[in-house]
């Protein structure tokens, strides 16, 4: 028997989200007088369920009576599907594909039978039904508002079904591929077809193996090579040899990152000898640092690309989950503390006929990332206190969504290791079909077939399935119950289990992984990466009290195998063995990736600036307007910023608390006054001049906005993420080890050392156009720099909004002709000009000097320059502040005669914006002493900023703060 | 003085624990943090405690509504222990979730035979929200409240709406007093006042009794100056204004 539960807002109140799809369809230009009801419904399929108990459980589950009217009925009858109003309206019925994680469904079904009622399956749907759309509008709207056909499918009318489907038993069935035979083309397509995406030496490499074996290869032992080898486990292409050309000369590479970025990191901590604060980088799932002497803290960014480019919401979702998972699986197990998330989009008002076939609307992509992190963020309990958006047209194809998670970790739970003979514990999630092949999928090239192929990439999370996990897993650390644990990511119990028994060797009992439903083959349960789990190493005696523990807070812990001291992979299902490697072969066997590198440098073209009057004020409203540098409370207001309750600096700042703080900052101890900064840099526009200077910039921005909260530059621990396009092709990769160059290069100079990493290649997206033409759109070289800074008393710690009248502003730093990849170039769409560089030595000391000033006590408040430069930042500490400005241009500190425009606009890096009180002057002055440093100006009681230069007494910039607060809010005010 | 001990109520989903016990802790109470499993096997666990607290979160992930799985396993079995405890004179407090919570399982004397007559339901925005808000209090109704008049807390929620089945359920609940904490205009904070549409701008609601308080904004999040979202514009240090709450819960029983 089949019920529904259909529940609709009461006549005459908010019907959310019919409103939010009349909204998306009239923005999207694809009806604008429809009228729309929507009502969420739930399926129940129950053998005993009567009438009676399924009204009760309407009325006393699922409806909220003072707001909602439930609709009761066996699947079939009328009133299901009668439209509420008599307006001949369409019915529309959108669901979950079987298989979809849906985790209200799990939490129905359990609340049902809390009543002590008796369900078999449970599934939710959403139902709308429209009126004013023709035939064609309708189909528009199902399938581009209301169901993305990578998890959910649409019902026009009535229900298509009168059962759930629960799926069918598994018939054990082994799987040999046959491989000896295959010549080149042979093994290509079966690398494609297969979605192994592994290149032809490896599979060369593989075909030699099962030869010399006499056997062929099952096919999990295929998928488990594939897994293994693929660019996301392996980083083959960084990690690998490089032949790297540029303008000095030729270098040869064995391991590209260890050569550079390690490389630094490794001489810093030499360097630093006793008084090293790093403790665990590049080797564990975040990099680890020193915090007090009780905790350490760690960081790891991911990125989560070609999901959140089929479905935004899932893939922004599982984003973040997974990047928690790493903290979690750090050392012994880590707190997440808190988030940070930074994307890149298309601009969000690029015309939908505008978009090649396969890729969603950048403005439902933006909507959907930010709701799929803020319902996982805020339900994990995890403060999401920093981020940032960049658009550039060059994301249409490829969104890139990179999650952050900060943990709190005990000094002696930083490390781990497995144990001979430990039981493979599997805690959390069950196993289903979801995310089958995400890890191989991830090195292929998305086209416009994408979502058909790997529509199995795409998943859902379960955010309190997680933090279930989080609970109960920090318990059982603390009483010392398991010897390692990881998470299960890309590759799932492939990649987790083939980690942690890399030095020892491991048996699998497939069979004995709990699923989600019947009929997944053995292959399926060993590369799912279903979400929520995690993979511990537990000796035998301490499992009874492990599950127990497990147990007690309704967490499902299952033994799935061993870890056998063989020195094999050794897989089993009931008593069928399926898959024997050598883990040597898995994680030694690999042949090097070899790739060349070039990098030429393009000659500094002399930027053209227009005709340009003397006002510069509709300037600045434009680059405050830009989508870079608007303000992004649409965004930043969603998330919980403030649970754990150690919030110090919040995103937002000033008198009306919208004002754009440069960092955020966290007590993660509550009974302690020192506290973790969080703050990134990264500027794609630099890149496209030289990725050298953009890696430098990106660095110094993230410091920047570190120090300027009042951070100490000498412990500020940095990450990378590399996300760029196809690096088989030389000129791409060149521009990227030119990148890592500049990363080892300033890391040393600035003593800032680089933990962790992660890099995502491949963001290119292909289509064919309407004359058939194959077009390729690469992402612009995208490296984000992530800075995790630490403040010893929170209490000094300094917001950017302007505090007093008559202060002094002082501007630090040197303001040089950098307009190159500016944002005034942007707004004017000017070519060349020189990109903004570092000055190391420089940026040192004045990051050094700066701290010094602010922990005297001298500082009101401090912003950084970055996008817009000295014009964008004055606008912002006083809108901020709600306190005007008066700035004198000809007191700006430069080597050279720069023009109004440049001293204004130009995106110079390590230059700050501080606010003194006239008495502390002098202080500041001294603590300013050797590097450049002028006070160009004061605050006023006056609205206004006004900055002019004398004696030609022009006055450049003359507006209300009212004015350039309202063009920088405007944008992205959805 | 002797310290009460504080219950601190754990969910599937369950995510302020931690910040609320440190609150009651400085207030100088003695908090426990306990799984709601623990309690639904033992219920007279409850007998050992002056206070019970359930903090903010996701109960259940907030999935089918907020509070609705958790407020129902309150009805289903602890409905008794919950009687007794708030008869013996004890207090129960319900911040965010456990506002969501209180109400729906009738423990704030809302229901009549048609069912809970009032709700928290999603905001007007239809999102989840983060920011500050200004508030007053009425009367002296309320334990919690007692010689507080107004005060700043940041709420965080999707489903914090207050509404109510009619006026004269309105009417009601104010002529009881039950209606003790409001958002109110008072400039102290940027607008909108009444950030989520609540019905006459009621921010949390007692029971008749005045010792069951369920509250939409976070007292925890605002117990030392460095949590104000504009501390660095002031010159207030010390501790936050959402202490005296827990304090007031602490010295009920000294």
């Amino acid at each position: 028997m089949l019920w529904e539960i259909d529940i609709h807002p009461l006549p005459g109140l908010q019907d959310h989200e019919a409103r939010r799809v009349a909204g998306v369809a009239a923005e999207m230009g694809i009806g604008h007088n429809l009228s729309i009801h929507s009502a969420r419904g739930f399926l129940l399929e129950s053998d005993s369920l009567d009438a009676a108990q399924v009204s009760r459980l309407a009325s006393e589950l699922f409806a909220d009576g003072t707001v909602e009217r439930p609709v009761v009925a066996k699947v079939g009858d009328i009133n299901l599907v009668a439209p509420p109003q008599d307006n001949g309206a369409t019915l529309l019925q959108v669901l979950l594909k079987p298989g979809v994680m849906d985790p209200v469904a799990q939490s129905a079904e359990a609340a049902v039978r809390d009543f002590g009622f008796s369900v078999t399956a449970l599934r939710t749907l959403r139902k709308y039904w429209i009126a004013g759309a023709e035939q064609e509008q309708l189909s528009e709207i199902s399938n581009r508002i209301l169901a993305n056909d990578a998890i959910e499918q649409t019902a026009i009318g009535p229900l298509p079904f009168d059962r759930l489907q629960l799926g069918s038993e598994y018939q054990f069935l082994l799987q040999n591929v046959a491989l000896k035979d295959l010549d080149e083309a042979g093994l290509m397509r079966l690398s494609r077809e297969g979605q192994l995406y592994l290149q032809l030496a490896e599979m060369q490499t593989i075909q030699k193996y099962f030869a010399e074996l006499g056997r062929e290869p099952t096919d999990i032992e295929l998928e488990t090579l594939a897994q293994t080898w693929s660019e996301h486990c392996s980083h083959k292409t960084l990690a690998g040899r490089i032949a790297y050309r540029d303008e000095k000369g030729e270098r040869q590479f064995n391991n590209m990152l260890k050569e550079t970025i390690f490389a630094a990191t490794t001489e810093l901590r030499e360097r630093w000898g006793n008084n090293d604060w790093c403790v665990s980088v590049f080797r564990d799932n975040a990099g680890i640092v020193r915090f007090t002497d009780e905790f350490n803290i760690c960081f790891k960014v991911e990125t989560h690309n070609h999901p959140s480019a089929l479905e935004p919401y899932g893939g922004a979702n599982t984003g973040i989950g997974g990047v928690i998972r790493d903290t979690i699986g750090t050392g012994m197990g880590a707190k997440p503390i808190c988030n940070t998330d930074v994307f890149c989009f298309a601009p969000p008002d690029t015309p939908s006929n505008e978009l090649p076939p396969g890729v969603l609307n950048p403005r439902q992509v933006m909507r959907g990332v930010v709701s799929g992190v803020r319902d996982y963020g805020n339900r994990m309990g995890i403060p999401t206190i920093n981020g940032a958006v960049y658009f550039d047209p060059r994301y249409l194809g490829n969104p890139l969504v990179y999650c952050g998670n900060v943990g709190l970790i005990p000094v002696d739970k930083s490390f781990k290791q497995v144990q001979p003979n430990d039981l493979i514990v599997s805690v959390g999630g069950r196993t289903g079909r979801d995310g089958i092949h995400g890890a191989t999928f991830s090195s292929a090239e998305l086209t416009h077939e994408s979502e058909s192929l790997s529509g199995g990439a795409v998943q859902i999370g379960n955010a309190v399935e997680e933090k279930k996990v989080l609970d109960v897993l920090l318990a059982i650390r603390d009483r010392g119950l398991y010897t390692a644990i990881t998470d299960c990511g890309a590759g799932g119990f492939s990649s987790a289990v083939g980690e942690m028994g890399e030095e020892i060797g491991a048996e699998v009992w497939l069979d004995r992984a709990p699923v989600k439903y019947a009929g997944l083959s053995y292959t399926e349960i060993w590369i799912s990466e279903a979400q929520e789990r995690m993979v511990l190493s537990v000796p035998p005696q301490s499992w009874d009290e492990f599950h127990a523990l497990c147990e007690a807070e309704g967490v499902e812990a299952t033994v799935i195998g061993k870890f056998a001291p063989t020195g094999r992979l050794l897989l089993k299902y009931g008593e069928h063995v399926v898959g024997d490697l050598e883990m040597d072969l898995l994680h030694k066997g690999r042949p090097p990736v070899i790739r060349s590198a070039n990098f030429s440098p393009q000659a500094v073209q002399d930027i053209e600036l227009p005709k340009l009057g003397n006002n510069l004020t509709n300037d600045l409203y434009r680059i405050l307007g830009s989508y870079n540098v608007a303000s992004k409370e649409w965004i930043i207001r969603q998330y919980d910023h403030e649970v754990q309750g150690g919030s110090v600096v919040k995103p937002l700042v000033g008198t009306q608390l919208d004002g754009p703080g440069d960092a955020a900052i966290v007590r993660p101890v509550l009974s302690s006054r020192r506290g973790v900064v969080i703050s990134c840099g990264m500027n794609p526009r630099y890149g496209d001049l030289d990725t050298y200077h953009m890696a430098t910039s990106a660095i110094d921005e993230a410091m920047r906005n570190c120090v300027a909260v009042g951070a100490d530059p000498s412990r500020i621990a940095l990450l990378d993420n590399f996300c760029w396009g196809d690096c088989e092709k030389s000129e791409t990769l060149g521009s990227l080890v030119r990148a890592a160059l500049a990363c080892h290069d300033l890391s040393l100079v600035l003593e800032t050392p680089f933990i962790s990493g992660k890099d995502s290649l491949n963001n290119e997206f292909s289509y064919f156009d309407e004359s058939g033409n194959k077009q390729t759109i690469a992402i612009p070289p995208s490296l984000l720099i992530s800075a995790m800074g630490q403040i010893a008393d929170v209490s000094l710690a300094v917001t950017m909004d302007l505090k007093h009248t008559d202060s002094l502003l002082y501007l630090v730093g040197t303001t040089k002709d950098e307009l190159g990849g500016s944002h005034f170039a942007l707004i004017h769409d000017l070519k060349g000009g020189q990109v903004p560089q570092v000055d190391p030595i420089m940026a040192k000391q004045t990051f050094a000097a700066l701290h010094q000033a602010i922990s005297q006590g001298v500082v009101r408040s401090c912003h950084d320059l970055s996008e817009g430069g000295l014009a964008v930042a004055a606008a912002e500490i006083c809108f901020a502040g709600d306190i005007g400005a008066e700035i004198v241009l000809d007191k700006i500190p430069t080597h050279e005669t720069l023009s109004p425009v440049k001293l204004l606009f130009s995106e110079s890096n390590t230059r700050f914006l501080c606010e003194v009180r006239p008495d502390q002057s002098a202080a500041f002055e001294a603590a300013l002493s050797n590097v450049p440093h002028a006070c160009i100006g004061r605050t006023q009681a006056e609205q206004r900023l006004e900055i002019v230069d004398q004696p030609s007494g022009t006055s450049w910039i003359n507006t209300e703060l009212s004015a350039l607060k309202a063009a920088w809010k405007e944008p992205l005010a959805w | 003085m002797t310290q009460p001990r504080i219950m601190i109520l754990r969910a599937p989903g369950t995510n302020c624990d931690v910040e609320t016990a440190h609150a009651f802790q400085l207030a100088g109470g003695l908090p426990e943090v306990f799984h709601l499993n623990r309690l639904l096997e033992s219920p007279e666990l409850a007998t050992e405690y002056q206070i019970l607290c359930l903090p903010g979160g996701f109960s259940y992930g907030d999935d089918v509504a907020a509070g609705r799985i958790y407020g129902n396993q309150i009805r289903h079995h602890l409905a008794d222990a919950m009687r007794e405890f708030r008869e013996e004179g004890k207090l129960i407090l319900g911040i965010c979730n456990g506002f969501q919570v209180l109400i729906k399982s009738g423990l704030l004397d809302t229901d009549d035979s048609q069912g809970p007559a009032a709700s928290l339901t999603w905001n007007d925005s239809g999102k989840f929200i983060d920011r500050w808000v200004s508030l007053q209090t009425s009367g002296d109704h309320c334990v919690f409240l007692q010689g507080i008049s107004s005060l700043v807390l940041p709420i965080a929620h999707a489903e914090g709406k207050f509404v109510v089945r009619d006026d004269e359920w309105l009417n009601r609940f104010e002529e009881n007093g039950q209606l003790v904490l409001r958002y109110a205009d008072t400039g102290e904070m940027p607008s909108p006042y009444n950030p989520n549409g609540a019905a006459a701008d009621v921010a949390g609601m007692c029971d008749s009794t005045g010792r069951v308080f369920g509250l939409m904004p976070h007292p925890e999040r605002f117990v030392d100056f460095t949590q104000h979202p504009q501390w660095t514009r002031l010159s207030e240090r010390g501790e936050g204004q959402g202490l005296a709450m827990f304090r007031n819960a602490v010295r009920y029983f000294s």
